[in-house]
């Protein structure tokens, strides 16, 4: 028997894996963000839709707090950062977005077979919960370490940093709020310097290529 | 109450004082250096009256407090040997921070981070005296380290201070290798990190002791400066600023001394090759330490070596007492520690003072290079003439205190060496010869030193300008100066002060090592108190000379100059000339290079020159090969490290995924 609160949680994460997916294979940086946003948001309904023990005001309170940064703040920054460069496109990424789009399949095959050897702690959540957590923090560094403007490097933290986020809500059942707003406050600020960054790296370099930041080396 | 909670609030209020004078600093307050200076003086006060109660008493004190830490206790203890060498290090740290009130630039923003150093630098000194627990040790040991890396990279805008500061880094960090090497070794051998579990370090197996030596030889040795690992001395003495320098060279590698002996006191009996391995390292620091002293133009750098020297010197007390140790004889034991131990406390007197007045003609003149200095007796009169007796002092002249700590190795040495036992006379016989040597030498330096800069007549204009240091300057120097001769006076008396520690060290009670205090006293009276009459009859001659009538009316005329009527400060002897004679004898050991382009023709055209170096040889010889072949053999790894940011995290991504799959597998 599933029950609706089951068939939500499933729901949301689908889709979940289909923005990462999409992500994967967005070239527009503009578009990045957004789907950065819907992810966000969809990972702060997580818990509401996908609660078993109803609301409780701890819950809801979380929920607010992280779809207000994961899906407002964070992208506000990131189209500042945006529209101070003159980027709009990554053009010629190390793995190109077609290929990319086939490794994220690679990727979320290896996330559900090994999830299917992690141990389970949260019983009664879905099923598809840790995978979908797991291919999302492979797909970070695979964004981080593919792409070569500094703003697509910066989406691919947030998705290793939803990742582990959704990871959290598996492993942990009664995390203690504190934990988690302070989980997400180091997010804010490590998004925060990483926006200041590309903004001064904008503005002494004419572009934000972080794989010429090699010129640097001593 | 405990006495060590005192102690540890001297720290603490040193340290909070540090930082606070560092906040202040970035304001450019007014109170950046009273506030550094004066919590540094009423740390280093609450710290001093603790230590001189239990060498006075010799009974020691403990502590122990939980830290959270992996195998650490927070376990600190006072016995008579942290006191002694806690003991300069508050008095020289103490006046050092009075010099540095005046030696630093006030208006500059990183004066306040220099406080907060230096500050941080005398705290964890302390505290490396008084831990009794390995970690506890090694966190106090790095803190020193990087505390005093950052004081030597004060002036890091010049090329040289930067160089310097990296190789000290890398020579502090050696150092901690080595010692965290000893520490689990011995850990290993006793199931426990502390160091009262150490204390019986006979019962370890038969080859473990001799390797837990070498460790600790190498590890202190490094920095307490023993050839051939002192090469970082002579780079970072000079960059750092004066009174850095003096408590560096004075009392931070003592620090080395300290955990040498500390480890040998967890021995019984050492075998008769520690000993003769100290007197050999001693004898070849001491001899090769004053030559390039003698080589050296710059005036701090030619300290440095010097400070090779006196650990050399100090070392081959420590070896004397370790072969006293090993064959019985519990008067060589108790002369050769006693020297070595002594030299400690003296060297810290007369290096810090003769540093501080290297610092104040620094400070007057802007210059390092004494080929360019000169007749600075005129101009700064009380450096001058502390700068005097600091040098008698490390020269080990009579009545002045580095003669005491000296006579007590040559008694030592005679004594061994009119013993029939075939190891001690040959050992014994080569401390005479090398300490005889020594101190010809280093008269001969000090000669050059001081008569270059002092005597004279100024070789450039910023030398002719100088003028004499500030009150605090001036006092800190003269304490020093007035500590010289006045420990030579007490010497007796303080070799009884010293009666607890040496029983530390020689595991006998305080009481039995009377027989041999007055023995050795007897000899050291005579001869302090021959000085002091020969130094009395000169004081008479001089004022005798002063009174009579035709002292008062001086007259000042060019020297004989063979009818040329215009002489230059350049016609006077160089320091390399002064010298070189001695440069050419040792050449075999020193292989300094000069380079002379003579004058050709009768009118010559082209500038003639010449230039003198003399670098160091286990540099060029030892380390720089060495580390030519570590950089060539990582140049293959140096591939991954291309400054592809990309890269890295696909590597930090792969070991973890992989690391994911293995522990899955």
């Amino acid at each position: 028997m599933i029950s609706l609160s089951q068939t939500w949680m499933d729901g949301l994460l689908v889709m979940l894996m289909l923005t990462n997916l999409i992500l994967l294979g967005a070239s527009r940086l503009g578009h990045g963000i957004r789907l950065i946003a819907i992810q966000g948001a969809l990972l702060g309904a997580l818990p509401i839709l996908g609660g078993q023990h109803g609301w409780t005001a701890r819950m809801l309170f979380l929920a607010v707090i992280t779809i207000g940064l994961k899906a407002v703040v964070f992208p506000w920054f990131l189209h500042r950062a945006l529209r101070a460069g003159e980027a709009r496109r990554e053009d010629n990424p190390f793995v190109g977005h077609t290929a990319s789009v086939l490794a994220g399949l690679v990727m979320l095959t290896v996330a559900t077979c090994l999830s299917a050897r992690l141990p389970t702690v949260g019983a009664g959540h879905s099923m598809l919960v840790m995978p979908v957590a797991l291919f999302m923090i492979l797909t970070g560094p695979f964004l981080i370490t593919s792409r070569r403007k500094a703003l697509s490097q910066i989406l691919g933290y947030v998705v290793l940093e939803n990742g582990m986020y959704a990871f959290g809500l598996v492993m942990l059942q009664d995390v203690p709020a504190l934990v988690e707003l302070g989980i997400l406050l180091d997010a804010f600020v490590a998004l925060f310097v990483m926006g200041a960054a590309v903004h001064q790296i904008n503005r002494e370099f004419d572009h934000m290529d972080a794989d010429q930041l090699d010129s640097l080396k001593g | 109450m405990n006495s060590l909670v005192w102690m540890l609030a001297g720290l603490i209020l040193m340290v909070v004082g540090g930082f606070a004078s560092a906040f202040f600093g970035v304001r450019r307050s007014r109170y950046t250096r009273q506030i550094g200076a004066w919590s540094l003086a009423a740390g280093c006060a609450m710290a001093m009256i603790p230590s001189c109660q239990t060498l006075w008493s010799g009974v020691s004190v403990q502590l122990a407090l939980p830290w959270p830490i992996t195998l650490g206790t927070f376990h600190v203890g006072l016995d008579p040997l942290s006191a002694f060498f806690a003991i300069p290090i508050c008095g020289l740290s103490f006046l050092g921070a009075f010099y540095g009130m005046e030696y630093l630039p006030s208006n500059s923003k990183a004066t306040g981070f220099a406080w907060a150093g230096y500050n941080l630098l005398v705290a964890s000194m302390l505290l490396v005296v008084l831990a009794r627990q390995a970690i506890l040790f090694l966190t106090a040991w790095e803190i020193m380290a990087l505390a005093s890396f950052f004081l030597v990279a004060f002036e890091n805008e010049r090329e040289s201070v930067r160089r310097a500061a990296w190789l000290y880094l890398v020579a502090a960090h050696v150092s901690a290798a080595f010692v965290a090497a000893l520490f689990f070794c011995l850990g290993h051998y006793t199931g426990s990190l502390d160091f009262d579990a150490w204390s019986g370090g006979s019962s370890l197996p038969s080859g473990i002791g001799t390797v837990i030596f070498f460790l600790a030889l190498v590890g202190f040795g490094i920095k307490a400066g023993f050839w051939p690992f002192h090469i970082w001395l002579p780079e970072a003495h000079p960059a750092a600023p004066s009174h850095v320098s003096a408590v560096m060279s004075g009392v931070m590698i003592k620090t080395g001394i300290y955990g040498l002996v500390r480890v040998l006191t967890f021995f019984d009996t050492p075998p008769m090759s520690w000993g003769w391995t100290l007197v050999g390292i001693g004898i070849t620091s001491g001899v090769l330490g004053v030559l390039y002293a003698l080589a050296q133009s710059d005036l701090k750098r030619l300290l440095a070596y010097h400070s090779v020297e006196n650990i050399g010197i100090i070392a081959i007390g420590l070896g004397l007492g370790c072969l006293g140790l090993s064959t019985g004889r519990s008067l060589l034991a108790f002369v050769g520690f006693a020297g070595g131990l002594l030299h400690v406390l003296n060297h810290a007197v007369f290096k810090g003072l003769l540093f501080l007045g290297a610092g104040s003609v620094l400070h007057a003149t802007g210059i390092r290079n004494t080929n360019r200095l000169g007749g600075l007796l005129k101009a700064m009169p009380v450096t001058g003439r502390t700068f005097f007796i600091g040098s008698l002092a490390i020269c080990g002249l009579p009545p002045l205190n580095g003669f005491v700590s000296e006579f007590l190795i040559y008694f030592g040495a005679y004594h061994g060496a009119v013993a029939f036992h075939s190891g001690l006379i040959v050992s014994c016989l080569a401390v005479v010869l090398g300490m005889a040597l020594i101190g010809g030498l280093a008269a001969a330096a000090f000669t050059k030193a001081f008569g270059i800069v002092f005597l004279g007549e100024p070789r450039s204009r910023e030398a002719a300008a100088a003028h004499e240091a500030g009150p605090a300057m001036r006092a800190a120097m003269t304490i020093l100066a007035i500590f010289c001769p006045m420990i030579a006076l007490l010497a007796s008396s303080i070799l009884q002060l010293m009666a607890p520690v040496l029983s530390t060290v020689l595991h006998v009670s305080a009481g039995v090592l009377t027989s041999q205090l007055e023995e050795t006293v007897y000899f050291l009276n005579q001869i302090v108190m021959i000085s002091l009459f020969f130094g009395m009859v000169a004081i008479l001659l001089l004022l005798l000379r002063r009174s009579l009538p035709g002292a008062k009316n001086v007259e000042s005329a060019v020297t004989w100059d063979c009818g040329y009527a215009r002489p230059s400060a350049r016609m006077q002897y160089t320091a390399s000339s002064f010298a070189q004679p001695i440069k050419a004898l040792f050449a075999f050991l020193l292989g300094s290079h000069s380079h002379l382009t003579p004058p050709r023709g009768i009118l010559p055209q082209a500038i003639a020159s010449f230039t003198s170096t003399a670098p160091d040889r286990v540099n060029e010889r030892f380390y720089h090969p060495i580390f030519e072949a570590i950089l060539k053999g990582l140049r293959r790894v140096r591939v991954l490290q291309h400054g592809e940011v990309q890269l890295y995290v696909l590597y930090v991504a792969m070991t973890l995924v992989a690391l994911l799959i293995w522990c899955l597998r």
